[in-house]
């Protein structure tokens, strides 16, 4: 660096002695820990909401550990509100479009990656320009679609339309594209049928973007307000951010308990698995986004 | 049958034209379950949105399509003298161009942040920062409008502790859709740091030390190093948080009906009142398409603004 300075002595350079460097990287470490309580708390402040009662929840300056903890918020849930129902109803739905989007977008990918016949560029450029189009395009005409089909305000109408996503089809060709032509040939040689191939080869191989497409799918879906709040008209078919969104604006606008526990509801269940499967969340990222 | 049609090339002509035609079809039947639906769900009524934008389609209508009335461009008219349109269209505008950088540059500062200083306790910090991205926007948006709750929320109380009254931050037509910035910025940063984090990863290091050897400063290495290597993530990430941010629902659905006095209506739930409120389903597909439109026109500005030859 001496040297350096020599060289260019009309710029000086700031000497970054190791103290100071020190210093610098303490302040990083505070804000990034200011980020983090920043991130966390909103979290444990749902949590610990959830088991106070109203008057604590009302009260100014606001208190941290609930002073006499009570589990009856998250029993006006279950009992009043028929929460178990809104459960059941999101999972069931979130769990058949994960299934649907990992068949039907490995099969499709398959296809695009591994296969040649006509029309196959054309097919991958169709999934490629409707990766940007956004859900509130479709709203209208889907709802439309739906009433003619007589099908509003069934499970199928939130399922079909997400059961075959362009994302899925994206990231399952560009997981496959790796997998060695050889290997594939080889099978083919042996006489084996193209499906069986698809089947004991490439699906096994592609556990890795199978497990990432099941996060990318199965998240959107079960968060999702939009669609099903348009399509699903009766309380017992609502999913859970349909009945959330509607309670903390109707009746229930000023019940925090309630709303704590509600969303407490719909949180930590994913909180759970994005614990237990970081890892893998991270790759799905990575593998959606970065191999453009 | 295609193996022995390869052995014997051209030998067998007849073979050869079977195992071309049924490996086309092979091609079409593994994609066939895929694109049924996705014709029929996705790809149609991105066209049928078009054609009902140009009709006035109404609830009387569902039962026989064709009997609603062709308008030609009166939805697209009538857009133009909508003030409340208008609202909507400057509120999620705001939302997208004050959001979008902000997102980025929290991602950004976060991720070099951990690049750098934390060594061991990466881990845990990421997953603290990527918890708003997985969590739902309904649940979250309630759980900040108990937060921003003047009178008892939890905001109002830490700024009270050092002597800042804070505002009405929901209610007020100067602070709402500043809230709701903020509140995007901080469930959306974590996504752009864990892609960020993974571009600096791939930066040879070698790089580095080169740019120390010549006495660059830290700021100096990350303008002229780190900052052009990134482009094409950022372009990505500006595209991707665009698209998001330009489909506001969720958080004003929620957290303030749109309001006050339509200070955070943003164009999707405008979409959402004239064509489920309203039931005009026509004119909601005028605007459903001018989001649309708005949404392919600024991708491409930002492919021409941030594309660098090198990389495309």
């Amino acid at each position: 660096m001496a040297v350096d300075a020599a060289r260019h002595p009309a710029v000086p350079v700031p000497a970054t002695r190791p103290e100071e460097r020190e210093r610098r990287r303490w302040w990083l470490i505070a804000l990034l820990l200011l980020g983090l309580a920043l991130t966390v708390v909103p979290f444990l402040w749902m949590l610990l909401g959830s088991l106070k009662t109203q008057s604590e929840l009302l009260r100014q300056p606001p208190t941290w550990i609930p002073e006499s903890p009570t589990a009856d918020n998250y029993t006006r849930l279950w009992n009043r509100l028929d929460f178990p129902r809104f459960f059941w109803n999101s999972t069931l739905i979130s769990l058949l479009i994960t299934i649907a989007n990992v068949v039907f977008c490995s099969m499709i990918g398959y296809a695009l990656a591994k296969l040649r016949f006509a029309g196959r560029d054309l097919l991958f450029l169709l999934v490629i320009a409707t990766l940007l189009v956004p859900g509130t395009v479709t709203l209208v005409p889907l709802f439309v679609l739906m009433s003619k089909l007589n099908l509003v305000d069934t499970y199928w109408a939130v399922i079909l339309p997400a059961a075959a996503g362009p994302l899925g089809v994206f990231l399952m060709r560009q997981f496959m594209l790796a997998i060695p032509d050889d290997l594939l040939e080889a099978a083919r040689v042996d006489g084996a049928r193209e499906f069986t191939i698809f089947w004991k080869i490439v699906i096994p191989l592609s556990a890795p973007a199978i497990a990432a497409l099941g996060i990318v799918t199965f998240l959107p879906s079960w968060n999702a307000l939009l669609w099903p709040l348009v399509v699903l008209t009766s309380q017992e078919h609502y999913t859970l951010p349909v009945a959330l969104a509607i309670f903390s604006r109707g009746q229930f606008q000023a019940d925090y308990g309630l709303l704590m526990a509600g969303s407490v509801v719909l949180v930590v269940p994913v909180i759970i698995v994005f614990l237990l499967l970081q890892r893998h969340f991270t790759q799905s990222v990575t593998m959606t986004g970065i191999k453009g | 049958m295609s193996a022995a049609a390869l052995e014997h090339g051209q030998a067998v002509p007849r073979r050869t034209v079977w195992s071309r035609l049924s490996r086309h079809l092979t091609g079409w039947l593994f994609a066939l379950p895929w694109l049924v639906i996705f014709l029929v769900f996705l790809a149609i009524p991105i066209l049928a949105s078009l054609a009902l934008s140009f009709t006035g389609f109404g609830i009387a209508n569902l039962r026989d399509w064709f009997s609603a009335d062709f308008v030609g461009l009166d939805n697209y008219s009538k857009l133009l003298s909508d003030e409340r349109f208008h609202k909507a269209a400057r509120n999620t505008a705001i939302f997208v161009v004050v959001g979008v950088p902000l997102t980025l540059a929290s991602g950004l500062v976060a991720a070099l942040g951990l690049n750098q200083a934390i060594g061991r306790f990466q881990a845990l910090f990421r997953v603290g920062y990527y918890l708003p991205v997985v969590t739902s926007i309904v649940a979250i948006a309630v759980i900040w409008r108990y937060l921003l709750n003047p009178d008892f929320g939890l905001v109002n109380a830490v700024l009270g502790l050092v002597g800042i009254d804070g505002p009405n931050w929901l209610g007020e037509k100067s602070t709402a859709l500043a809230s709701i910035i903020a509140l995007g910025v901080w469930r959306n940063f974590g996504f752009d740091m864990v892609i960020f984090l993974a571009a600096l990863q791939g930066i040879n290091p070698v790089l580095y030390e080169a740019a120390k050897v010549d006495g660059a400063t830290p700021w100096a290495m990350f303008r002229r190093v780190t900052l052009p290597l990134l482009r094409p993530t950022i372009l990505f990430l500006a595209v991707i948080t665009s698209v998001g941010y330009l489909q506001l629902f969720e958080e004003p659905f929620v957290m303030t009906g749109g309001g006050p006095l339509d200070s955070t209506l943003s164009v999707a739930m405008y979409v959402y009142e004239q064509g489920f409120r309203f039931l005009n389903l026509g004119y909601a597909s005028a605007i459903a398409y001018a989001l649309f439109i708005a949404i392919v026109v600024l991708t491409f500005i930002q492919f021409r603004v941030l594309r660098s030859d090198e990389y495309v």
